[in-house]
C-alpha cells in the first residue's frame, strides 16, 4: 500500500532520512483488510456504548461511566494510531501529538477538580 | 518495504534536517493545539453541566410551570405545552456519528488510492480493485458524508431550537451549541479542504507525488472524528 521513495533532496538529507527509516521509525501503512477490521470494530464499539445507554440497571450502576469512557478511549486510540497511521509514523509526530494530548487532558482533569465534579474525599 | 516519509520529506521541496517534510510537521503541531482548543470547550461544557437553572435539559423532562424535573419520565400533573422532553436525540446522533465513522474509513482509501497511483492493479483484479483505486471515488464519498453529518448537525440544531433551546437558554445551551458549533465549523472546513483536493484531482489528477497533500488533509479529518468519539461519549451518552 505503500509507495516507493521520490528523490529529490540532496544525498546528505536522503542519506539521513533513510537512516531514519533503517531505525524502524516509519513503517508500512495498512493494508485495506486493516482498515476494514479498524472500521468493524469502531462500529460494534459505537453499537455498544448506544446499547448500554438504554439499560437502565446498567446506567444507574457505577460502571455505567467507566465504561463508556473506556469504550471511547478505546475508540480514539485506534482512530488516531490506525486511521492517522501514528503506530507506523516517526516518533516526532507522536510527540507532537501525545504532549499537547496530555497536557488537554490535565487540564480538563484539573478544571473538574477545580470546580468540584472531581473529588477525593480525604476525611 | 515503505518510505512515505522519505517520499513525502523530498517530494519537491528542500531537504530538511529531520527528514521529515515541514508541512507534516506543522499540520501534527496545529492537531496539537486543536486538542487544547477542544479541551478548553470540553471542560466548559462538563463545568457547567447540571448547573442550569432552567430547561430544556439534556437528559431529563422539565415542567416549565412547576420547575419540577424527572429522569424517569413524563412529569404528572404538569400543564400542558408547559412539558419539555429530554432534548438530546441519541438515535439520531449514533447516525450521524457513524457517518463520521466510515468517512474515516473512505478517508484512508483514499489516501491509499493516491499513494498507489502509479502501481495499477494493487488494490486486485476486477471491478472491486479499480473501485478502490479511484482516488475521486473516495475523495468525493468522504465530503458528501462529512456534508452528511452536517445535515444531521442541522437538522438536531434546528429541532432544538423548535424546542425551546437556543444557545442563550441556559448554561446547557450554551456550552452545547458552542462545542458542537465548533465541531461542525472545523467539519465544514474539511468538507471544503476535501472538494478542493477532488477539484484538483478531477483537473490534473493525484498521484503518489502528491500524496503528502492527501495525507495531511486526512489528518485533519481523523482529528475532526477523534474529537467527535469524545463529544459523543461526553456530551451525548453520559447522563
Amino acid at each position: 500500500m505503500a509507495h516507493e521513495p521520490v528523490h529529490h533532496g540532496t544525498p546528505d538529507s536522503l542519506a539521513s532520512a533513510e537512516a531514519h527509516v533503517a531505525a524502524g521509525e516509519v513503517h508500512e501503512h495498512p493494508t485495506w483488510h486493516t482498515y476494514k477490521w479498524v472500521a468493524l470494530i469502531l462500529t460494534v464499539i459505537t453499537i455498544m456504548e448506544v446499547w448500554v445507554y438504554y439499560i437502565p440497571a446498567f446506567v444507574a450502576s457505577r460502571l455505567f461511566v467507566p465504561a463508556l469512557l473506556t469504550m471511547s478511549a478505546v475508540k480514539f486510540v485506534i482512530v488516531v494510531l490506525f486511521y492517522m497511521h501514528l503506530k507506523y509514523d516517526h516518533k516526532v509526530f507522536r510527540a507532537l501529538f501525545t504532549g499537547p494530548l496530555i497536557i488537554a487532558m490535565t487540564t480538563i482533569v484539573a478544571l473538574m477538580f477545580l470546580f468540584a465534579k472531581l473529588v477525593i474525599r480525604t476525611g | 518495504m515503505s518510505t512515505t516519509a522519505v517520499a513525502h520529506a523530498h517530494a519537491g521541496h528542500p531537504p530538511t534536517t529531520t527528514g521529515l517534510d515541514h508541512r507534516k510537521i506543522a499540520i501534527w503541531a496545529f492537531i496539537g493545539s486543536e486538542c487544547m482548543l477542544f479541551a478548553s470547550l470540553i471542560s466548559t461544557y462538563l463545568i457547567y453541566k447540571g448547573r442550569s437553572v432552567t430547561g430544556p435539559f439534556p437528559h431529563e423532562w422539565w415542567c416549565r410551570a412547576t420547575k419540577a424535573t424527572s429522569a424517569a419520565g413524563p412529569i404528572a400533573g404538569c400543564p400542558a405545552g408547559e412539558l419539555f422532553k429530554p432534548i438530546l436525540n441519541i438515535p439520531v446522533t449514533s447516525q450521524s456519528t457513524f457517518v463520521l465513522l466510515m468517512s474515516s474509513l473512505a478517508m484512508v482509501l483514499a489516501l491509499a488510492a493516491v499513494e498507489n497511483k502509479d502501481k495499477p492493479g494493487w488494490a486486485g483484479p476486477g471491478w472491486g480493485g479499480r473501485l478502490f483505486e479511484s482516488s475521486k471515488l473516495w475523495l468525493l464519498v468522504t465530503a458528501i458524508l462529512g456534508a452528511g453529518f452536517l445535515c444531521y448537525q442541522a437538522y438536531e440544531f434546528t429541532s432544538f431550537v423548535h424546542e425551546g433551546l437556543t444557545i442563550k437558554t441556559n448554561l446547557f445551551g450554551s456550552s452545547f451549541f458552542t462545542l458542537t458549533g465548533f465541531h461542525g465549523a472545523h467539519v465544514t472546513a474539511g468538507v471544503l479542504w476535501l472538494l478542493t483536493l477532488l477539484a484538483i484531482d478531477v483537473k490534473r489528477g493525484l498521484g503518489p507525488r502528491d500524496a503528502l497533500l492527501v495525507d495531511i488533509s486526512a489528518l485533519y479529518w481523523h482529528f475532526v472524528d477523534v474529537v467527535w468519539i469524545a463529544i459523543f461519549t461526553l456530551v451525548y451518552l453520559i447522563r
